[in-house]
């Protein structure tokens, strides 16, 4: 059997929306677990107190790609079919700087607040008036900046690819930077959690 | 029978993290997440996003009060297509309809689903909700920029080795460490 399954024709779009549900539940059923439905307990990650952030979120995706990885050797897999959203560096680049700020301002990311909001949080159900606020300003200036957002395509493009190495070896670096970053934040969080 | 005995207090995980059960260990959440990133991967051939949801929501509601507006808007003509399918109909709308159902599911197992402001101690209510509502302007400039927020870009494009989405990660920690000393009356 060949996934993905949707792209191999194995349901259609209609049954992919009840699929798009049953995994958002899963979301954030462990996003709420992991203790992100609490604003506090995310920007924590930025007072090192609490580097729970950091290490859910290197755990998920050395998680994911160690699966993408294995069962695309397998052969059960076809990761080219598995969509990529294009770089440009430029607008990327800028977009974390600003989205990096606004965490730290408002507590949350779009995703989180979405949890924070369904568990009762008032600042959460704000945050999320802010982003429909947000949104609407940034279609009313796209037409403005969409030079800026759409320059230097550098299209689907991995690590593996722009560095000329094999996908494993990439994978393996990863892992050892994810260890060696749960060990890093364990001894940050020892050291700055008992400051007031 | 027996008598009933009281439940045992129990500990905050964060300092004044209030009532409820402590959170899951981080390692054990993030196999868990990372376990529904690679089902989306596996099952639909597409990752987890958020911020794409909220736009579909507001070209759908600008197009309800001024349809003309809305269809005239570059960035709104995107999420509302062509016309035969509605807007709302679509893949991220019902993933974040999930994660509201999910994250209420686990916060009231939890004894962790009520109403409340999440602050630390020296901040007023009102300054607390108002820096809510400008982060999430901010957020939303930086992920529409970016193609994707911490979901559809940093996680989903993390665990894919997406070039833009390191970038983008690495960029977020940066731009929030910047602010967190000037934010921290908000927090701690």
């Amino acid at each position: 059997m060949m996934t993905p399954l949707f792209k191999y024709g194995f349901f259609g779009e209609e049954f992919s929306l009840l699929v798009a549900f049953v995994l958002g539940v899963g979301f954030g059923f462990f996003l709420e677990r992991a203790g992100f439905g609490s604003a506090r307990k995310l920007a924590a990650q930025f007072y090192l107190y609490d580097m729970s952030v950091f290490k859910v979120m290197f755990t998920a995706i050395v998680t994911a790609m160690l699966g993408v990885t294995y069962l695309g050797w397998l052969g059960w897999l076809d990761l080219d079919l598995v969509y990529l959203v294009p770089t440009h560096l430029g607008p990327q680049v800028v977009g974390g700087l600003v989205l990096g700020v606004g965490f730290v301002v408002g507590g949350y990311c779009p995703g989180t607040s979405v949890a924070a909001l369904a568990t009762g949080r008032f600042d959460a159900m704000l945050y999320a008036l802010g982003i429909f606020a947000g949104t609407f300003a940034y279609a009313q200036v796209y037409p403005a900046i969409q030079g800026f957002v759409n320059a230097n395509p550098m299209g689907q493009v991995t690590l593996p690819e722009v560095f000329e190495l094999p996908w494993g070896l990439v994978v393996f670096v990863v892992v050892i930077i994810a260890v060696l970053g749960f060990w890093g934040a364990t001894l940050v969080e020892r050291r700055f959690r008992s400051e007031p | 029978m027996t008598a009933r005995l009281p439940d045992p207090p129990r500990a905050p995980a964060v300092a004044g993290a209030g009532p409820g059960a402590p959170y899951l260990n981080p390692y054990l959440a993030g196999i868990g997440l990372g376990l529904v990133l690679l089902a989306a991967f596996v099952l639909v051939g597409r990752g987890l996003g958020a911020s794409g949801a909220f736009s579909s929501t507001l070209s759908w509601l600008v197009n309800l009060v001024a349809p003309a507006h809305a269809q005239a808007n570059l960035y709104m003509q995107d999420y509302l297509g062509d016309g035969t399918t509605h807007p709302l109909k679509a893949w991220l709308v019902f993933e974040v309809v999930g994660v509201a159902a999910g994250a209420l599911l686990s916060g009231l197992l939890a004894g962790r689903a009520r109403f409340t402001v999440e602050k630390g101690p020296r901040v007023s209510t009102a300054i607390r909700l108002l820096c809510a509502f400008a982060g999430g302007m901010l957020m939303a400039f930086g992920a529409h920029l970016a193609r994707g927020c911490t979901s559809g870009q940093a996680l989903t494009g993390g665990a894919l080795l997406n070039v833009g989405s390191w970038a983008f990660m690495l960029m977020v920690f940066v731009g929030g460490y910047a602010v967190a000393w000037f934010m921290r009356w908000q927090w701690r």
